[in-house]
C-alpha cells in the first residue's frame, strides 16, 4: 500500500488494523427474546485489513449497512471487536479493559453525523467543550476554561464570549458541528474519526466546515478517517479511499487512482449515482438494481453480485436471485403472471440463501417452460452461466448453481480489489 | 363528478400551465411574530412538466409546496391565487379541496414509512387510497390499476399483499410513490423524496421521478437541497431564498449562467466530482420573522450595491428565458442615482453561520 | 437569578387558554394552602389538640360562634384550628413521600434503564409487583407493617405513601433513560471517554428528570387523598400527634346524624379543595411541559396588504 512521504515520524503506520470483526447478535421477536435465544449474526465488520499512516485521510465510503460506522466506532473501542487486533501505540485496542479504553480515548476522537443529536441539550457549549477534559482528570474550572477557549478559537467560534453560555438549540447546525470539532480536539488526539461530519449540514455550509478539518489537520497534525456515503466529498478530502460494502472492504487505494479508474463495478456505480449539476457534464448512467441487502444473510459468493451490473459466471448465484429473476419477468410481462404465478406457485422459500432453488407446482414441464421463457427474454442474464444443471423435482425443477468463495482483496493496477473480474496479478489470470 | 369537470376543463385549455400560482404567500404563526416563510412566489407548470425548487433549509420551500397542497399547521395563514386547470384552489371549500387532494394533487414525503400504516398491507393501502375517490371500482379494478402502477416503479406483483415493513427503505418511497399516482393526479408535489436514501436508491428514485412525466404525464413540483438531483431531472428550476424565487428558468440555461448571485453562490458552494476548490456562502439565511430591507440576500451577497439594502429588487425577464429578481440585472431606471455604488457590508463570522 | 426567574415564569408565558387558567387557579388554591401549612402557629387561633383556652374549656360540639368559627367537635377542639394546622400535615406528609419516591425511584430507574440485564428485570418484576397492587390496599398493608416501628406518625405515613408511588417514579424515569440512552450524544460522552456514573450523572438525569415535575405535583393530588382515607380509616396519625383531615372526618361521621355539619363540613371540604388544587398546577404544567400536548401561545398572523414591488409580476407564458 502506498504510503505518504511526509509522515511525521517514519516509524510506520499509526494504526494497523488486522483481520478485524465485529459481529452483532440478533435477537428476534418476544419468544426468543423471552429465552434468550439468539436469531443469527450481523456481520457489521468482516474480516478488515486496514494501515493508516500518519498524517493521512483515509475514507471510508459505502451504503447504509456496509460497516463502515462499525469499523469507525471499533476504533475508539465504542464497539467491541469479534476477532481481530487494532494496533495503535504498542497497544491493542480490541483487547483493552474498559480503564485502558477511556484513556485510549485522549488519541483517539469522534466527529458525529448529526450535531443535532450529538450535543446534550442540557449542557451550555462550554460545559460540552469542557466535560472532555473534566473527565480526563482536570480538575481546575479555570484551566479548563482556559482549554475551551483555545479549542473554540480553533474552531472558529470566536468571539469565544458568544458562544460559551449557548446551549445547542441557540446555534445553528454548523455551529453545533463546530463545537463537536471542539469537543473532539480539545484532548489534542492524533487520530479523528469523522462519521459523515457533513451530511446532515446545508450546501451553503458543508464546504466551510470540510475547510476546517482540513486546517485543523495542518494545525494539529491531525490522522482523519473520514466516513462517508459520498464520493464526491471523498475525492475532494481524502489521500486514500476504501470502498465498502456489507463489512468488507470491495477497494481500496489512493483517490487519485479509484477516482481515475474505479475497478469495482460497486465503486463504479456510487460514482455513476452522484448527480451531476453541471447539465454538461450528465452521463446516462447504468444503475445497479436492488438495495443494500440484509447483513444477517448476505448473498453467496460475492455479496454484490445481485446487484453487479457487470456479474459473471463465478460470482456466487443462488436461490434468492431466482426469485428475483422470476419477479423481474413479471415487471415485464403483466398479461401472462396470473397464469404464470398458478404454474410457479409460491417465492418465498427461495429465500433461504442456498444454491440450489426447487420451485414449481404446475408440473416440472411447465415450469421448466417458463424458465426458458424468462432466459428468453434476456439470454446474457449471468445468472444462467452460474447454473450447473436443472433437475425435475416432483411438480417443478431444481435448478442447481456453481458454489462460489466471495473474492478476496487483490492487488490490481495501483488498487486493491475484490472481484472476480480482477484475478490476482501475480498468478495471471486463472479462472477464465 | 369533479375528475369529469376537470377533464373538460383541460381539453378547452390545452397548453395552459396546470399549476399557475401567483404572489403566493404562507406566513406560519409563532411567539414571536409571523414567520413569512413564502412571501410573493410566482410560478406556472405546464403538463408533464417537472420543476425543480432549491435553496438551503428554512428558504421556505417545503412550506410552498405544504402550502399549495392545503397542508398548513395551524396557525398559518396563506393567500395570493393558485389556478389548477383554472380553479383557483386557494378559494375552494374545504370539501372540495380534500376532493382534490389525492385525485387530483398529489404529494410524495420525505419519510415514507411515517406515512404508511403498519398494520395494512400494501393491497390494503391502495384499496383505501382509491375507494376515497372512486368508491365504485371493484376489487379487482383496484389490484389492477395498483399492479399497473407497482410495475411502473419496479415493484413486482407477487409483493402486493406485503405488509410495508417487508420492504426496504428504496422500496417503501417506490410505494408512496406509486401511492400517490394511482389516481393519476395532474399535479404532484415531491418534498425532498430521496433525502433520508442511500445514494444508489436515491439515484433510482431520481431516475423513477425523470421518468413520470413519460409514464404518467403529471406535473411535479420536486422540492429538494440538492441542485444535482434538480440538474438530473427536472426540466426548469426555481431557486428560492428567504421565502422569495430569486431566480428562475430551463436547468440548463439557469444553471450554466446564473445570473442571481445567489443561485451563482449555491451552485458554487456544491461539492461535485468536478470540485477542485471548497466555496461557500457566508453568513445564515435571515430570520424570516424579520426579514432584511431590500433584497433579502443582500447581507450575504458578495456583489450587493447601495440601492440592494434599501429597495425590493424587481421581478425582470431573465436574460436567455425565465425570471430574476436582482438589482444587477435591473432596471436600470428604477436604481436611484449612485444606487450602483458597492455596499459597505458588515463583515460576516462564525457567529452568523448556518 | 434572572434565569431562575424566567424558567420558573415559564409555565404562565408559554401557556394559553385553558392550560393558563388551570395553572393561575390550582397555583393559587395550592398557595392558600401551603401558605396556612407554613404560618399555621400564627394564622389556627389555638393549637390543633387544644382544648381550653384562658383558663375556659372550649364546648363540646359547640355551634360555629365568633370563637370558633367553624365550631369545636366533640373532643373540644377548635375545628378551625385543626383545618389549618391539617394543612401543615398534609404538605409535610406529601412532600416526604414525593421525596422519598424521587431520591429512591429516580437513580433506580436510571441505573435500570441504563444498564438493562438481570438488574432491570428484577426491578421492573418488583415495580410492577407495587404497581398492579391495589393502591389503597398497599398503603393499608404497608401502614400496618410500619405503626410497629414508627407508630402512627408522619414518617410512617409518608413512608407508606412512597411504596405506593415509587413504580411511576421507577418507570418514568426507566423509560425515558431508555430511548435518551440510545442518543448520540450518550456516545458522544462515551467517546471522550466518560465512565458510565459521569454519563448518568451528567448526560441523562438532566435530560431523564423532566417529567417528574408533573409527576410529583399530580401525585401530590393522590396522596393527600389516599393520606385522608389512611386517616379515615384509624391507620393514619392520631389526632393527639397531629391534625389530619381524614382522621376528623372519621370522628365526624357520628356528628353527622344528629345534626352536626360544622365537624365533617370544613375538613372535607379542605380536602377538596387542596386536592382540585393541586391537580390543576399538575395538569397545567403537563399541558406546558409536555410538548405532545403543548399549544404555545401563537401570535395571529396578519398579511398586510401587499407592497407595489411584489406584484409587478407581469403575464407570463
Amino acid at each position: 500500500m502506498p504510503t505518504k512521504p511526509d509522515t511525521q515520524t517514519g516509524t510506520g503506520p499509526l494504526v494497523e488494523v488486522r483481520h478485524l470483526s465485529v459481529h452483532f447478535q440478533l435477537r428476534g421477536g418476544t419468544m426468543a427474546r423471552l429465552f434468550g435465544r439468539d436469531i443469527g449474526t450481523i456481520k457489521a465488520v468482516d474480516g478488515i485489513d486496514l494501515d493508516l499512516q500518519p498524517g493521512e485521510v483515509v475514507g471510508l465510503v459505502g451504503e447504509s449497512g456496509s460497516g463502515k460506522s462499525t469499523l469507525g466506532r471499533a476504533l475508539l473501542g465504542l464497539v467491541p471487536a469479534t476477532t481481530g487486533s487494532i494496533r495503535l501505540q504498542d497497544q491493542d485496542i480490541a483487547r483493552m479493559s474498559r480503564r485502558q479504553l477511556r484513556e485510549i480515548r485522549r488519541v483517539v476522537q469522534m466527529v458525529f453525523q448529526d450535531p443535532n443529536a450529538a450535543l446534550n441539550p442540557s449542557m451550555t457549549v462550554e460545559q460540552a467543550v469542557g466535560d472532555a477534559l473534566r473527565v480526563h482528570g482536570m480538575r481546575s474550572a479555570s484551566r479548563r476554561r482556559e482549554g475551551v477557549v483555545k479549542a473554540l478559537e480553533r474552531v472558529g467560534l470566536s468571539p469565544v464570549e458568544l458562544f460559551l453560555n449557548k446551549y445547542p438549540r441557540d446555534l445553528s447546525g454548523g455551529q453545533k458541528q463546530r463545537v463537536v470539532m471542539a469537543r473532539a480536539i480539545v484532548l489534542n488526539p492524533t487520530l479523528l474519526v469523522a462519521d459523515e461530519p457533513v451530511s446532515m449540514l446545508d450546501m451553503s455550509v458543508r464546504a466551510k466546515i470540510l475547510q476546517l478539518m482540513l486546517d485543523l489537520k495542518s494545525e494539529l497534525g491531525l490522522t482523519y478517517i473520514y466516513i462517508t456515503h459520498d464520493l464526491a466529498t471523498a475525492k475532494y478530502f481524502c489521500d486514500r479511499v476504501a470502498i465498502m460494502y456489507l463489512g468488507r472492504v470491495v477497494e481500496i487505494g489512493p483517490t487519485e487512482e479509484i477516482f481515475a479508474q474505479p475497478r469495482h463495478p460497486y465503486t463504479k456505480a456510487l460514482l455513476s449515482a452522484i448527480p451531476e449539476p453541471d447539465p454538461d457534464k450528465m452521463v446516462p448512467r447504468d444503475l445497479p438494481r436492488g438495495e443494500i441487502p440484509d447483513a444477517a444473510d448476505p448473498p453467496l459468493g460475492c455479496a454484490f453480485h445481485p446487484r453487479c451490473p457487470e456479474a459473471v459466471r463465478g460470482c456466487g448465484w443462488e436461490s434468492r436471485d431466482l426469485r428475483a429473476l422470476v419477479e423481474q419477468h413479471w415487471l415485464r410481462t403483466d398479461m401472462a403472471y396470473d397464469e404464470e404465478q398458478a404454474v410457479i406457485g409460491d417465492l418465498d422459500h427461495l429465500d433461504a440463501p442456498a444454491t440450489s432453488a426447487t420451485l414449481g407446482t404446475g408440473g416440472a414441464g411447465a415450469v421448466r417452460a417458463i424458465l426458458d421463457r424468462v432466459r428468453a427474454e434476456d439470454p446474457s442474464e449471468p445468472l444462467w452461466s452460474g447454473v450447473t444443471s436443472i433437475e425435475d423435482a416432483g411438480p417443478g425443477v431444481t435448478v442447481h448453481f456453481e458454489p462460489a468463495e466471495p473474492p478476496a482483496l487483490r492487488r490490481a493496477g495501483g488498487v486493491d480489489v475484490a472481484c472476480v473480474l480482477y484475478p490476482d496479478e501475480g498468478t495471471g489470470r486463472a479462472s477464465d | 363528478m369533479a375528475i369529469d369537470l376537470t377533464d373538460q376543463v383541460v381539453d378547452a385549455s390545452a397548453g395552459q400551465p396546470v399549476i399557475s400560482a401567483r404572489d403566493v404567500r404562507v406566513w406560519y404563526g409563532t411567539t414571536r411574530g409571523a414567520i413569512r416563510a413564502v412571501d410573493g412566489v410566482s410560478f406556472d407548470l405546464a403538463p408533464g412538466e417537472t420543476l425543480g425548487l432549491v435553496g438551503e433549509s428554512g428558504c421556505g420551500k417545503s412550506t410552498l409546496g405544504r402550502g399549495l397542497m392545503g397542508l398548513l399547521p395551524e396557525g398559518a395563514k396563506r393567500d395570493g391565487q393558485v389556478l389548477f386547470r383554472g380553479r383557483d384552489i386557494f378559494s375552494l371549500s374545504q370539501k372540495a379541496s380534500y376532493q382534490l387532494r389525492g385525485s387530483e394533487l398529489g404529494m410524495i414525503f420525505q419519510e415514507p414509512l411515517t406515512r404508511l400504516n403498519p398494520l395494512m398491507r400494501i393491497s390494503q393501502h391502495f384499496e383505501e387510497t382509491i375507494k376515497q375517490h372512486e368508491p365504485d371500482l371493484s376489487k379487482d379494478d383496484i389490484r389492477e390499476r395498483a399492479l399497473e402502477v407497482l410495475r411502473l416503479m419496479g415493484i413486482p406483483p407477487t409483493r402486493y399483499r406485503s405488509y410495508p415493513h417487508e420492504f426496504s427503505g428504496g422500496m417503501r418511497q417506490r410505494l408512496m410513490i406509486a401511492l400517490a399516482l394511482v389516481l393519476r393526479p395532474a399535479f404532484v408535489v415531491a418534498d425532498e423524496p430521496t433525502t433520508a436514501l442511500d445514494v444508489l436508491v436515491e439515484a433510482q428514485i431520481v431516475q423513477i421521478l425523470n421518468d413520470l412525466r413519460r409514464n404518467f404525464q403529471t406535473s411535479l413540483l420536486l422540492i429538494t437541497h440538492n441542485v444535482g438531483i434538480v440538474a438530473e431531472a427536472c426540466d426548469r428550476v426555481a431557486v428560492m431564498y428567504a421565502g422569495r424565487i430569486v431566480e428562475q428558468g430551463t436547468v440548463t440555461e439557469v444553471f450554466k449562467h446564473p445570473q442571481h448571485p445567489y443561485t451563482r453562490e449555491l451552485l458554487r458552494s456544491t461539492i461535485s466530482l468536478s470540485t477542485t476548490g471548497l466555496n461557500f456562502i457566508p453568513g445564515a439565511p435571515p430570520d424570516l420573522v424579520d426579514p432584511p430591507d431590500g433584497c433579502r440576500f443582500h447581507p450575504r451577497c458578495p456583489e450587493a450595491m447601495t440601492v440592494c439594502a434599501s429597495k425590493n429588487p424587481v421581478d425582470m425577464e431573465r436574460p436567455g428565458g425565465g425570471r430574476v429578481e436582482c438589482w444587477l440585472i435591473g432596471p436600470e431606471s428604477e436604481i436611484p442615482a449612485g444606487g450602483k455604488q458597492p455596499l459597505k457590508q458588515q463583515e460576516l463570522t462564525v457567529a452568523d453561520e448556518a | 437569578m434572572r434565569r431562575v426567574l424566567s424558567a420558573l415564569a415559564k409555565p404562565f408565558t408559554e401557556t394559553a387558554g385553558l392550560a393558563r387558567w388551570m395553572l393561575v387557579a390550582g397555583v393559587v388554591i395550592t398557595a392558600v394552602f401551603v401558605i396556612c401549612a407554613i404560618f399555621a402557629p400564627w394564622l389556627a387561633p389555638y393549637g390543633f389538640a387544644q382544648s381550653s383556652a384562658h383558663g375556659t374549656e372550649f364546648p363540646k360540639v359547640g355551634h360555629p360562634s365568633s370563637a370558633h368559627p367553624f365550631g369545636t367537635d366533640r373532643l373540644f377542639f377548635d375545628v378551625l384550628s385543626r383545618v389549618i394546622w391539617g394543612a401543615r400535615t398534609a404538605l409535610e406528609v406529601v412532600i416526604l413521600s414525593i421525596l422519598f419516591c424521587v431520591v429512591l425511584g429516580v437513580p433506580l430507574g436510571l441505573l435500570s434503564g441504563f444498564y438493562g440485564g438481570w438488574l432491570d428485570r428484577t426491578l421492573v418484576l418488583i415495580m410492577d409487583a407495587l404497581y398492579a397492587f391495589p393502591s389503597f390496599l398497599l398503603a393499608i398493608v404497608v401502614s400496618f407493617l410500619l405503626i410497629d416501628v414508627y407508630g402512627g406518625s408522619v414518617i410512617a405515613v409518608s413512608l407508606s405513601l412512597t411504596v405506593v408511588y415509587i413504580p411511576q417514579y421507577y418507570r418514568v424515569v426507566r423509560n425515558t433513560t431508555l430511548s435518551a440512552k440510545e442518543a448520540s450524544y450518550i456516545e458522544a460522552a462515551r467517546a471522550i471517554g466518560a465512565r458510565d456514573f459521569t454519563i448518568m450523572r451528567r448526560y441523562l438525569f438532566g435530560n431523564v428528570v423532566q417529567s417528574v415535575p408533573v409527576l410529583g405535583t399530580l401525585n401530590a393530588a393522590d396522596a393527600i387523598l389516599t393520606l385522608a382515607g389512611l386517616g379515615f380509616l384509624g391507620l393514619g396519625i392520631q389526632s393527639t400527634q397531629a391534625a389530619e383531615w381524614g382522621h376528623d372526618l372519621q370522628r365526624a361521621l357520628a356528628d353527622a346524624g344528629s345534626g352536626v355539619w360544622w365537624t365533617g363540613l370544613y375538613p372535607g371540604l379542605a380536602i377538596v379543595l387542596l386536592v382540585t388544587g393541586l391537580t390543576l398546577v399538575g395538569e397545567g404544567l403537563n399541558e406546558t411541559l409536555n410538548p405532545t400536548l403543548r399549544r404555545r401561545r401563537l401570535l395571529p398572523v396578519v398579511m398586510p396588504p401587499r407592497a407595489s414591488s411584489t406584484t409587478t409580476q407581469e403575464e407570463q407564458g
